[in-house]
């Protein structure tokens, strides 16, 4: 398989990932894709990502490596943002490419449950006036990635 | 030991990393919040909710119990929320 995993404070462009991940293969019968916007909840002006530089990457690909023990991947692009991201904004791209689609959406959907409660990412909302608080973690997220646990 | 601090927990800390020597008998991650709390009211007050703080010892996911020695690099940090 064949894993790019990029942590950036940069957007991304998801018709170019794509058309990288899937490049001049003609084995690639789906490519199923997770992006993750910043919401304006409560009135917020920015999201700040903060994250833990070296262990983000290794938590990333040891997921990734996870998904492709799991389903028969052929590739697979992880982009996470980081620093302020505006409402509106892309935070984070997950692509999976398989031959088939089902492998390619439950990768996919495997990937960014375990990706938001294993990777070292926080986020912080940021208000108006220049007030901010911590994101809390969410049980229903913990609660996403345990279904994917094997009994 | 290195220790690295993230999020909230850096921000009450007041440092982002610190160079630290605990005594011989600190030896999992459990002893090492209990000896770091001891250290300033800044340290005690981050880590009084104690149930509510990860570590990664040199970058994997820790548990209390898992062992921590000099030279390691020791992170300490809220449940995370990516994504």
């Amino acid at each position: 398989m064949v894993l790019r995993v990029r942590v950036q404070a940069a957007s991304f462009d998801l018709a170019a990932e794509m058309a990288e991940l899937t490049g001049e293969r003609t084995d690639v019968g789906a490519v199923a894709s997770f992006c993750g916007f910043c919401r304006a909840d409560d009135g917020l002006t920015a999201l700040e990502l903060e994250h833990y530089p070296g262990m983000t990457e290794r938590a990333i690909e040891r997921i990734a490596a996870e998904a492709s023990e799991r389903w028969p991947l052929s590739g697979c692009t992880v982009i996470h943002r980081v620093g302020s991201i505006p409402p509106g904004a892309p935070i984070v791209l997950v692509l999976t490419a398989s031959s088939h689609r089902v492998a390619a959406l439950e990768a996919c959907a495997f990937l960014i449950d375990w990706l938001k409660t294993r990777a070292p990412f926080w986020k912080r909302e940021v208000f108006a006036d220049g007030s901010s608080r911590w994101v809390e973690a969410k049980s229903q997220d913990d609660a996403a990635a345990a279904r994917w646990e094997k009994a | 030991m290195r220790i690295l601090y993230f999020a909230g927990l850096r921000q009450r800390i007041g440092v982002a990393e610190e160079d630290v020597l605990p005594p011989q008998d600190v030896r999992d991650v459990a002893g090492l919040i209990a000896w770091l709390r001891t250290q300033s009211p800044a340290h005690e007050a981050a880590f009084a909710g104690t149930s509510r703080v990860r570590a990664a010892v040199n970058q994997d996911f820790a548990a209390p119990g898992d062992p921590v020695g000099a030279g390691d690099e020791v992170a300490f940090f809220p449940p995370v929320t990516g994504g």
